[in-house]
């Protein structure tokens, strides 16, 4: 399903790992190289190459079908769901090539967890939600140990004072913001390295949009956050760098204030101040 | 001449939609395209005419039809001499009274009839004759009279398309209630013919009794005249071949619809779905010839090769093409069920580092439940009624066992086998059919309110 070539790869890695990031230095959690991906004959990504800090939120910008969600699914796999996708470039995850047939993509979902647009709670209880990731991943010796994990998710996701006396009501019976928070505990609950959200609080309204982004910027002090988001607002208060998108292509990437005061692309002051997209 | 009325009837009604069509029609041409001329358009002027026109007088033929024969009889009894009639019972008075209807037709009785006879074959072909006409004329000036009211209330401001719907609205009550009230009719039939066999055996007999050996003598010497009516050996029989059909096609079909849904490439999906349904189209006695040309024989060598004496309709047989009858029932609503899950749990499962495996036991399946089970329920019921596999394939004798390779007969069966030749409905033997068929009744319903309570209960709750 997706094409790499090994010997590109090992050839690429070692440049990126020979010349640090500019950005990061030696910190980056993910290093991608002449990203290009395609549906089918229709390519939606066009030569991105971006590098991604850990412990900071990145956030990717740009009108809709700019291909920055597109982008975001490439970072765990997902696109390896849909069967005409076609992914090409390098992927590094602390410098591992995550496309190489050294990673299992079951393992690295784990480790690169995934919140989406709209809540998706499982048909389960609060409790069986959250547990739900330690289960199949085996992270928890005993039911004391599983019972911390989820109380620490569900406290780090904020939930827990709203949940703990009803862990086996059904995960779908909660408020939108709550059944996002919600999700952003099971993703916890997995310990991943990086959470990638994809327009996490679209669906939501106002108080429940600023709860989860100050969620964001405590959940960043521990894990790399990559957020797609449609609001320009969202995107200045709560990421350290911003990555503009537009037709499949990185226009541009820069610390999130220098992107918003001082754009170096036409392209990008045009969208900010709301041109057009 | 009855048909002739009808006919006529039609065709004035159909005269009157045209009439009040161009009227209208033409009162719309002068106004010259405005609206507010005319409240209805030409076509709602038409119909409602034709309504008033057809209804009321095709209503009349229909109520003619139902009260003409008895009227006409109790006329020619009355006419009949006194004394002739007086020493008649009911039997005969209908005996005689179908001697005078079939020499009025025509057609040839042996021996010379009575005078009186034919007096009243005379009396009968006159007053015939007679009623049509008056059938004819009546319902010929009843359209009349309607097509004259309808077209007098016709004006640009009348409201016609109100009443054209308003008259469609009775229409799709009264098909509606048709369906209800059939089912009403069916159900109380049951129950009556039911409580006239209990008068007969009693109840504690039929619910609990080991023996199903439904004759009754003919004469009162004969040996073995006693029947008996316990029904547990004829239900466990059912129990026994729906359990097997269902132990085949629930794996299979659950089985056929993950893969469907969740593993199948779009091509071998559009080829096989179909495939499936088209398992469900197959007429249940082509079923039956599968059963006991292929599966049963099949069975038997089989059983003969384990050292098993296996009934050439042995209840196995039956099962398993019951089985293959209820697959697509099963893999059709599972896969429904499986496809209707939001796509967004499938990725969050995965999302989370779940395998496909894992997603599917944990989050698909538990979502799709109700689906599923109602799939499964759907064809319970199915199997228990399910009747021309088992009355081709399965036994007729009521045995009471749980060994697949014995020959069990089924409910269905057995009102099959009651009900079948000449039949009196006044001994049990017969009134057993109303019985079982009440019981199954019950049964099915139960089942199918089950799963309709869970498709209920369960539904849009992972919206």
């Amino acid at each position: 399903m997706t094409m790499t070539k090994n010997r590109d790869i090992t050839r690429q890695a070692a440049t990126t790992n020979d010349v640090a990031s500019p950005v990061c230095g030696g910190e980056c959690k993910f290093i991608t190289r002449d990203v290009n991906v395609f549906y089918g004959e229709k390519q939606a990504i066009f030569d991105v190459s971006l590098d991604i800090p850990d412990r900071s939120v990145m956030a990717l910008i740009g009108p809709s079908g700019c291909g920055k969600s597109t982008y975001l699914r490439c970072l765990n796999r997902m696109n390896d769901l849909i069967d005409i996708c076609r992914v090409e470039g390098t992927f590094l995850l602390d410098g591992e090539d995550i496309y190489s047939g050294a990673i299992d993509p079951v393992l690295l979902r784990a480790r690169v967890g995934m919140v989406f647009q709209k809540p998706n709670p499982f048909p389960k209880s609060i409790y069986e939600n959250v547990a739900y990731g330690p289960r199949i991943h085996g992270l928890a010796k005993n039911k004391a140990d599983l019972d911390e994990i989820v109380e620490t998710s569900l406290r780090k996701a904020a939930l827990w004072e709203e949940v703990k006396d009803r862990l086996d009501a059904p995960g779908t019976g909660l408020s939108g913001g709550q059944q996002q928070r919600l999700c952003i505990a099971r993703a916890i609950a997995t310990r991943p390295e990086v959470i990638l959200m994809d327009e996490p609080a679209s669906a939501l309204d106002p108080i429940a949009t600023a709860r989860i982004e100050e969620l964001i910027d405590e959940l960043k002090e521990n894990y790399c956050i990559v957020i797609v988001t449609h609001s320009m607002q969202q995107a200045a208060r709560v990421s350290d760098r911003t990555a503009f998108f537009h037709l499949g292509r990185l226009i541009e990437e820069g610390p999130t204030e220098q992107i918003f005061t001082a754009p170096r692309e036409k392209q990008t002051q045009d969208y900010i101040t709301g041109r057009y997209g | 001449m009855i048909l002739l009325a009808t006919l006529l009837v039609l065709a004035v009604a159909a005269l009157g939609w045209w009439l009040a069509r161009r009227r209208a029609r033409q009162v719309e041409l002068r106004a010259h395209g405005h609206r507010d001329r005319l409240h209805s358009r030409p076509v709602y002027h038409g119909l409602y005419v034709a309504i008033w026109t057809g209804v009321p007088a095709l209503l009349l033929l229909l109520a003619w039809i139902v009260v003409q024969g008895p009227v006409l009889d109790a006329l020619l009894l009355s006419s009949l001499p006194q004394d002739v009639v007086r020493g008649l019972d009911e039997n005969a008075r209908a005996v005689l009274l179908n001697e005078i209807k079939t020499r009025a037709a025509g057609n040839a009785l042996p021996g010379q009839p009575a005078p009186y006879v034919l007096e009243a074959v005379q009396r009968l072909l006159r007053w015939r004759a007679i009623a049509d006409m008056a059938a004819l004329a009546l319902s010929l000036a009843v359209a009349l009279a309607g097509l004259a009211f309808s077209w007098r209330r016709l004006s640009p401001s009348f409201r016609a398309r109100k009443a054209v719907e308003r008259a469609f609205t009775w229409l799709m009550l009264l098909c509606a209630s048709l369906a209800v009230l059939t089912t009403v009719g069916i159900v109380l039939s049951l129950i009556f013919e039911t409580m006239r066999f209990f008068t007969m055996v009693p109840l504690s007999e039929f619910l609990f009794g080991l023996r199903w050996e439904p004759q009754i003598a003919f004469r009162p010497d004969q040996v073995a005249s006693s029947g008996a009516f316990g029904m547990i050996p004829v239900f466990a029989g059912t129990l026994l071949i729906s359990a097997i059909a269902l132990g085949f096609a629930v794996p299979v079909g659950l089985l056929s619809a993950i893969y469907l849904a969740e593993f199948a490439s779009g091509r071998f999906r559009a080829v096989a779905k179909p495939t499936l349904e088209f398992l469900a189209g197959i007429p249940t006695v082509v079923y039956g010839f599968f059963a006991i040309l292929t599966v049963a024989p099949a069975i038997k060598r089989f059983g003969e090769a384990l050292g098993i004496a296996a009934a050439p309709n042995s209840a196995l047989a039956a099962g398993l093409v019951m089985g293959i009858m209820l697959i697509p029932f099963i893999s059709s609503l599972s896969d429904d069920a499986l496809a209707a899950v939001p796509n967004a749990l499938r990725e969050g499962s995965i999302g989370l580092g779940a395998t496909r495996a894992e997603t599917i036991r944990h989050v698909l399946l538990p979502a799709a439940l109700p689906g599923i089970m109602a799939g499964v329920l759907l064809a319970a019921s199915r199997a228990i009624g399910e009747t021309m596999i088992v009355v081709m394939a399965a036994g007729i004798i009521a045995t009471l066992t749980l060994n697949p390779f014995e020959a069990v007969t089924t409910v269905t069966v057995q009102i099959v086998t009651l009900l079948i030749g000449d039949t009196e409905f006044d001994n049990p033997k017969t009134l057993a059919a109303f019985a079982l068929g009440f019981v199954l009744f019950l049964v099915t319903l139960a089942l199918n309110m089950l799963s309709m309570h869970i498709v209920r209960k369960y539904r849009e709750q992972y919206d």
